[in-house]
């Protein structure tokens, strides 16, 4: 069953991919020196290439996977656990509209030892050609074979049968794109043992102390950094936040709004352009917002290009809510503790500013929320990890070999 | 405010200044009057902290993206005065629009259409041929827009003629017979216009029958969206029906489900015409502000009509550009635009798949 390539393409094997013997390549040990070396070799190629560096997503990913980097994963992984090894194969279905997303993906299966068949976004993005381009570059290169050869980056109709033929043999599949993509893709069998990484919709939020932030000297910086979490993906990231909450005392907060949201705008003003069924979205949305969430007021803007809404109270179901292209809702919370109840599972990122760790450690660990995969400081939320999305890559995507003596 | 002396009186008579003193009380009015009987209505306007108290202009009544009445039912009537619900016509499996009318929206919304279309055919009923299959018709509970206009235009029309039928197909011995039995009438043709382009234009291209409708006037609408695919103009639309079948007299008309009745007209200049029933305001969609003559942008649409559903100032995903007001060379007061289509779909960045298969 496993020979009908006329559903697919492979980009990075010349006409001679054979999917048998693909799915019969042992999988590695994580972390081995040969994944290690070929690896350091694409960073080497993105680096050198002039066309690349008008990409800073892909600078980004050809930084993460210099071998300085790897290995430094390497110790945090090993921790004297040498008997471990790859699942096997790995079948990556990446977003069509986020280029470099399938690179990060190929290389957490790659380092943990397993054969990737890697749906690349259906979308013409230059960083994908780049990335691909690389990685057919080094298939021709023999030293790297024993990696190459477990890499298929793969082009196909959605409307084939490629994906239930993929499905049909992988180990893992991780599955990008949001809730209507997963469940197109769970109509696909897998083997028994298979299980799937899904990448949910999400809803990501921000915590702003005000009384820490009105003294602060960075408020550009900050801004810089809050734009990059939300209007660089036109807020449409699982990690870009939507709701911004502020605590600390009422002065000092009204002083923050109005700080924080005027010099976000000047950036906003000078490096986004709205598309126009953006605005309207975001008048739909909140028309359906404030049907649903009473007390939702729309605060005058300038224009379209950010939108801020009030709301008197936190609620269930502001999760439904999420706007695009700068759509956000404010809260003046009492403290921290007061927003854990509305945290619901749809809850991913919570990026924050005038707390300390161990603060947000306490929230955590004192009020359960049911949600939030990760908090982290406002202008990091895109930062890639191997701990995604509340899924550690690095554990998922290997296997332990537990070996007793007597 | 009484509308009724709007159903007597010439649509294109009024210049602008003489149509705004009756328009901007009549909308705020209607305004008014969502806003105390439509629970979700009155919501959206204290959201956007519009004052309703205020002596409010009608151009800066709030507008509602009609792809709201998809999602919500929006009413202003109770669930006992609903006379019919009519529905926009997706495509399957997409959510459709809502509109629900009462007898009074509904009795006017055919009157404007009355006063509008005559306005262009004369007062007079004609024979009436239909490009489209009588089936579309057939669910009377659900009025789809096509079943609808079809309906709201028949009155216009004596001993209709069905040109398709049921499986779409030119039945071409009906359409030569209805001809003949017409010889030397004005005849009356309406159809939509993606209908008109694949199931008459295209077949009587690749026929060698022969008709003669020099003495027709057709009326169609429907929207280009899907001739744009097919890479055909107007131009090239109208020259086509002159010569496959003599047609010299073709209107498009702008309308849409969501405001019924009081529609759009192309005049004999090719120009789109607000009626005394409604009118347009083009909406710049960096910060919603109106756009001046010339300048292209979203369309807002207004009516005196919706009285039974919230729909009196809307927007919609229609792009246009106002050419000018009270100076049309076909002479008709008010203003005149165009259409240049539908706004683009978003291009996102994100996580979350724009492109869901299935």
């Amino acid at each position: 069953m496993l020979k009908d390539e006329r559903d697919f393409r492979i980009l990075n094997f010349d006409g001679r991919f054979d999917l048998e013997e693909f799915s019969k390549t042992p999988a590695m040990s994580p972390f081995n020196d040969k994944v290690i070396e070929y690896l350091d070799a694409l960073s080497s190629i993105l680096r050198g290439n002039h066309e690349a560096k008008r990409f800073p997503d892909v600078a980004t990913f050809s930084f993460y996977c210099r071998k300085s980097n790897l290995l430094q994963m390497k110790e945090k992984f090993e921790n004297g656990r040498k008997t471990k090894l790859g699942r096997g194969i790995v079948f990556h279905v990446a977003p069509s509209n986020v280029p470099v997303n399938f690179a990060y993906s190929l290389l957490a299966g790659l380092i943990t030892g397993n054969s990737n068949i890697v749906r690349v976004p259906s979308k013409d993005f230059e960083q994908v050609e780049i990335i691909s381009d690389a990685i057919i570059q080094l298939s021709k290169q023999e030293c790297y074979s024993e990696i190459s050869k477990r890499i298929a980056l793969v082009t196909y109709d959605r409307k084939g049968e490629a994906t239930k033929l993929f499905s049909s043999i992988c180990d893992v599949r991780i599955i990008w794109g949001g809730d209507g993509t997963i469940e197109e893709i769970r109509k696909n069998k897998m083997p028994a043992r298979s299980f799937d990484i899904p990448f949910a919709d999400r809803y990501s939020f921000c915590v702003i102390n005000a009384d820490e932030y009105v003294l602060d000297k960075s408020h550009e910086k900050i801004s810089r950094g809050f734009f990059n979490d939300t209007y660089l993906m036109d807020q449409n990231a699982c990690t870009s936040p939507q709701l911004v909450i502020w605590i600390g005392e009422g002065g000092n907060v009204e002083l923050g709004k109005e700080i924080f949201w005027n010099s976000l705008y000047k950036i906003v003003k000078e490096h986004y352009e709205i598309q126009p069924i953006i605005a309207i979205d975001k008048l739909d949305n909140f028309l359906n917002q404030v049907v649903e969430i009473e007390g939702s007021r729309l605060i005058p803007g300038v224009d379209n290009l950010l939108w801020r809404i009030e709301i008197d109270k936190l609620n269930e179901r502001l999760d439904s809510f999420a706007g695009k292209g700068g759509y956000f809702v404010e809260y003046h919370a009492k403290n921290l503790g007061e927003i854990s109840s509305t945290v619901s599972r749809k809850y991913q990122t919570l990026a924050y500013f005038g707390f300390t760790e161990e603060k947000m450690e306490e929230f955590v660990s004192k009020t359960f929320p049911s949600g939030i995969d990760r908090i982290v400081p406002i202008g990091r939320t895109l930062d890639f990890s191997m701990i995604w999305d509340g899924f550690n890559l690095i554990e998922s995507l290997s296997r332990t070999v537990e070996i007793w003596g007597k | 405010m009484s509308i009724e002396f709007l159903f007597k009186t010439d649509p294109y008579s009024m210049g602008i200044e003489e149509k705004e003193s009756f328009f901007t009380p009549c909308l705020r009015e209607l305004t008014k009057h969502h806003y105390q009987n439509c629970n979700s209505y009155k919501k959206m306007l204290d959201g956007l902290q519009f004052e309703i108290k205020k002596d409010f202009q009608y151009n800066e009544i709030p507008f509602i993206p009609v792809r709201l009445f998809k999602n919500l039912d929006l009413r202003s009537i109770s669930k006992e005065e609903i006379l019919k619900t009519m529905t926009s016509s997706g495509t399957t499996g997409q959510s459709v629009s809502k509109i629900f009318l009462d007898k009074e929206t509904s009795l006017n919304q055919s009157k404007a259409l009355v006063v509008i279309v005559s306005s262009f055919l004369g007062s007079r009923r004609s024979p009436m041929l239909i490009i489209d299959s009588k089936s579309v018709l057939k669910d009377r509970n659900m009025f789809s827009a096509r079943g609808a206009g079809i309906l709201g235009f028949s009155i216009f029309g004596k001993k209709v003629c069905y040109a398709l039928d049921d499986d779409m197909s030119l039945n071409k011995e009906r359409v030569r017979q209805f001809i003949d039995e017409n010889k030397g009438k004005n005849i009356f043709i309406f159809g939509f216009t993606f209908m008109v382009y694949q199931h008459f234009i295209k077949e009587l291209r690749k026929s060698d029958l022969e008709l003669d409708l020099g003495m027709g006037v057709l009326i169609h609408g429907g929207g280009w969206k899907k001739m744009q695919s097919e890479s055909i103009t107007r131009e090239k639309f109208k020259d086509e029906l002159y010569e496959l079948c003599r047609i010299k007299s073709v209107h498009d008309y702008y309308g849409m489900v969501e405001q019924t009745g009081s529609i759009y007209m192309e005049c004999e200049k090719g120009n789109l015409h607000a009626s005394l029933f409604s009118d347009i305001i083009i909406r710049n969609p960096d910060d919603f502000s109106i756009s001046p003559i010339g300048q292209k942008g979203i369309i807002q649409t207004l009516s005196v009509l919706p009285k039974s559903y919230p729909g009196h100032s809307l927007l919609t995903e229609d792009e246009g550009t106002l050419l000018g007001e009270d100076d049309c060379a076909c002479g008709r007061l008010g203003k005149y635009f165009k259409i240049s289509g539908r706004i683009q779909e978003a291009e996102l960045r994100g996580c979350s798949d724009t492109y869901v298969e299935g």
